[in-house]
């Protein structure tokens, strides 16, 4: 019933017209066509996404300072980064096996995720632990500092993303919604992988340009 | 987000909206609801109802009242100074107590009340409402956010107890000061001061969350985005802000907590602090001045764009007239905040920039200009020949307009570079920032808190009272204001504890001082009788009827007032119109409220505007 219009004809209406009374009396009361959770998600991406930037900025300012020194990328990074590439394929994946109701296939591979995240975030602890030891302190130069803030914020992302899997997960394993919610559900989930995985591309990327 | 499901019931079935009943004629047919009705959360015992409540109008009155409470300690600390300047012989407080509540004083008055109560307060209360939803999108999210906000006050409050107590470093938290030896509170204050900032930012993203999806996914039938009221449209909007700027605050302070703590170097240079050579090297403090005016900015809007929201609909109530330009108006509020974010830059004329970038911000700065004087034009048309009510909600509207209009314009002054800089760090930008963002908010939120009152409570705030509080609290506050303007001009420095009779500072400058604080003192003895009104009203005050001020919006139109849990009985409401049909020719009474089926109203002639 809601046809699709641009923000700038929806701010262009005039209430007050005859044929536009007729039309809005109609209206069915939401914006745009899918769920408060996904429009949820889509604000706090829009969010995240301002504060990364930010963090990318200060980022890119504080690097012309002639103190900065560049840090070493441990292969071990690397692997991470592999780590959280496979997981958004397979969550890719998960999605059209709920889709497709293979119960078995969707559950197997909702723990192969949660598996993934939490070896990617213990990956990340021992690069911490390798820096460390080999003395690129935070306090040492800036551009270690960086390093260990944005791998704590990215980090932090991942574990509230590793909380709201965890629901989803067990409410699949319950059966206890409809076919659509739980789908509607992972597909957040999956939105949001792959969101943190572009970010940490981005960043990963950053650091290893500078 | 998933969660609120687990928390739920299932909807009671004869929640879900009816289809319209077979005697209705055809003019009010809507078709059949596609969408199903919320599911409520109900709550079971006395903990889940009374304090960890998920019900958003009982959380909007937990946070106004928090904020308020939070706000009065700021009050008086801004008693305590004004004692300070106006008697500078008595030596009533030490220099870094000054400095520690200046501080306070402002991050309170800035974050803690006016953002606090516009979003948390006056959003909870009436988004839902307003919007003709039963409640938030995520109640209990909700919820979190304003336990949270609890949390970061009672961390805020903690800082009066640490050794070297609160900080001392301006609420605008400059690096490196802030955290160098000789501001107070610079290893232990400042710390709580910005943990308590993140906390607030983090609730403030929940709850800021559920004020975007209920307003954009929740409204009821036939409420389309421009027949929303003005007050949501504010809402809305700051909020939006709000979740752009609030990042950059959070860096901020998250990058200066590791220079502190940890000591890293992101924003703090080489320094030589007390004979001691520091061990940072290389940070950018004009990197925080960014980033902290990149939230700085947007954040005055954040609390003038829910200001200029609901002093519309104050005004349009109290004066029986359709808003003027109406769609000017949405596009106004939506204009502004966006230009918002182009003038940060503004507050650092002086800290030396690239004068291209100077020419760029102060621009910009003029540029929004136009969007708020057309704000102006429309609030006074709105009254041309108007059926004005002397209420008291009309009264500080009008307050407010005038306030509103001296601090924009003394804004545009500042605006230009070459004024702002012998201006800069004097008076004149302590008189400009509170009367547009102090007084004029203010304005509004008394003027809010009278009109929707009996919303709340069931009973009406006392007249007489109101009416002694608005002229003391009006008059006084230029009495307050006015001078600083011409103190500035003089070159009375900002942020001084004490002005000494010296060859540099006019004798009338300290004549002034103590005139000001003798209104100060006699504008927050007026704020008592407000309180008590606010408060002795809830018991003893004039039973009020439904819909007191026939107003036309959804949140008078409950079947109970004040409403009920689930506010809306077994069946939404369904909206026709906008909320402004006031004195509609042809009409029998002189409102049309939104959700008045056309057939009761047949013979009215809705005006154009
Ligand atoms: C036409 C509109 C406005 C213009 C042109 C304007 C311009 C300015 C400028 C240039 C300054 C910097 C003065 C200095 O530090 O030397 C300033 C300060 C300030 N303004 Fe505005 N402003 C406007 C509206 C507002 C509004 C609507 C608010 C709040 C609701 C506000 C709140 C503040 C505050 C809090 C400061 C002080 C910041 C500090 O501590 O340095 N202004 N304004
Ligand atoms: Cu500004």
């Amino acid at each position: 019933m809601n046809k699709k219009k641009s923000i700038f004809q929806l701010l262009t209406e005039k209430p007050w017209e005859t044929d536009q009374i007729e039309a809005d009396n109609d209206h069915e009361g939401r914006t745009v066509n899918i769920t408060k959770q996904k429009l949820g998600l889509r604000t706090i991406m829009a969010a995240s996404t301002v504060l990364f930037s930010l963090f990318i900025v200060a980022y890119s300012d504080r690097m012309l300072v002639n103190d900065w020194r560049n840090m070493p990328e441990p292969w071990l990074l690397w692997f991470n980064t592999g780590i959280l590439i496979l997981s958004s394929i397979v969550f890719h994946q998960t999605t059209k096996y709920a889709e497709k109701e293979i119960f078995d296939k969707t559950k197997n591979c909702l723990y192969l995720i949660g598996f993934l995240a939490y070896s990617f975030l213990i990956g990340q602890l021992i690069v911490w632990y390798q820096l460390i030891n080999t003395g690129y302190y935070a306090t040492s130069n800036v551009a270690n500092a960086f390093f260990y803030l944005f791998t704590t914020i990215h980090g932090l992302h991942i574990i509230g993303g590793i909380y709201f899997w965890g629901k989803t997960t067990s409410k699949f394993i319950k059966r206890s919604l409809k076919k659509e919610d739980i789908n509607n559900l992972i597909d957040i989930c999956a939105v949001y992988w792959h969101f943190l995985l572009a970010v940490w591309l981005v960043l990963f990327g950053l650091m290893l340009s500078s | 987000m998933s969660d609120e499901n687990d928390h739920k019931l299932e909807a009671k079935s004869d929640y879900v909206a009816d289809a319209p009943s077979v005697s209705t004629p055809d003019i009010d047919a809507v078709p059949e609801a596609e969408l199903p009705d919320q599911e409520l959360y109900h709550s079971h015992s006395w903990w889940t109802t009374y304090v960890f409540s998920q019900d958003a109008k009982y959380i909007g009155i937990q946070y106004a009242l928090t904020a308020i409470g939070t706000g009065l300690l700021g009050l008086v600390l801004s008693w305590l100074m004004r004692i300070q300047l106006a008697f500078p012989g008595l030596g009533w407080l030490e220099p870094s107590s000054y400095y520690q509540f200046v501080t306070m004083h402002g991050m309170i008055m800035v974050v803690y009340l006016l953002t606090a109560l516009f979003l948390g307060g006056f959003g909870n209360l009436l988004i839902p409402l307003m919007c003709g939803a039963r409640d938030m999108a995520f109640p209990y999210v909700n919820m979190l956010s304003y336990w949270a906000f609890v949390v970061a006050v009672l961390v805020l409050l903690a800082s009066f107890f640490v050794p070297g107590g609160p900080t001392g470093a301006g609420w605008t938290l400059y690096p490196p000061q802030a955290i160098t030896a000789g501001t107070p509170g610079y290893n232990g204050g400042i710390i709580l001061m910005l943990i308590s900032l993140i906390l607030f930012v983090a609730g403030f993203t929940m709850g800021g969350l559920n004020y975007i999806i209920t307003v954009l996914q929740l409204r009821a039938r036939g409420m389309t985005l421009m027949r929303m009221p003005l007050t949501i449209w504010g809402i809305f909007t700051a909020t939006v802000l709000a979740m752009f700027a609030f990042p950059a605050l959070l860096v901020g302070c998250l990058m200066m907590t590791l220079d502190s703590l940890l000591g890293t170097s992101f924003f703090m240079p080489a320094m030589v602090s007390l004979g001691e050579t520091l061990t940072h090297e290389g940070g950018s403090p004009i990197l925080f001045q960014h980033l902290f005016w990149f939230f700085g900015h947007p954040e005055v809007y954040i609390v003038a764009l829910p200001a200029f929201g609901i002093v519309s609909d104050l005004l349009s109530v109290h004066s029986r007239k359709t808003i003027f330009g109406y769609r000017m108006m949405v596009w106004a509020i939506v204009g502004i905040g966006a230009l918002s974010f182009f003038v940060w830059a503004h507050h650092m004329y002086v800290s030396g920039m690239n004068p291209w970038f100077g020419f760029f911000f102060a621009t910009t700065t003029l540029i929004i200009a136009v969007p708020t004087a057309i704000k102006v034009y429309n609030w006074i048309l709105t009254l041309w020949r108007g059926n004005i009510q002397l209420s008291l909600p009309m009264l500080f509207s009008l307050g407010f307009i005038v306030t509103f209009l001296n601090g924009g314009l003394t804004g545009l002054f500042l605006g230009n570079v070459t004024v702002d800089v012998p201006l800069s760090d004097t008076y004149f930008v302590v008189a400009h920032f509170h009367m547009v963002m102090g007084i004029a908010p203010i304005l509004v939120i008394f003027g809010a808190i009278y009109h929707w009152y009996p919303l709340i409570t069931g009973r009406m705030m006392d007249e007489t009272l109101g009416k002694i509080h608005f002229w003391i609290t009006f008059l006084g506050s230029y009495a307050i204001y006015f001078p600083m303007h011409y103190q500035g001009f003089v070159g009375v420095p900002r942020r001084y504890f004490e002005i000494y009779d010296s060859p540099y500072i006019d004798t009338s400058t300290l004549l002034l001082n103590k005139f000001i604080t003798i209104a100060v003192l006699i504008v927050g003895a007026a704020q008592l009788l407000f309180l008590y009104n606010l408060f002795a009203s809830a018991r003893l005050g004039k039973k009020s009827e439904k819909n007191p001020w026939k107003a036309n919006s959804l949140e008078w139109q409950t079947p109970q007032m004040p409403p009920e849990h689930g506010n809306w009985g077994k069946e939404l409401p369904k909206v026709y119109r906008w909320p402004y049909d006031f004195s509609v020719p042809g009409a029998k009474e002189d409102y049309i409220p939104q959700n008045q089926p056309p057939s009761e109203i047949i013979g009215a002639k809705v005006e154009k505007t």
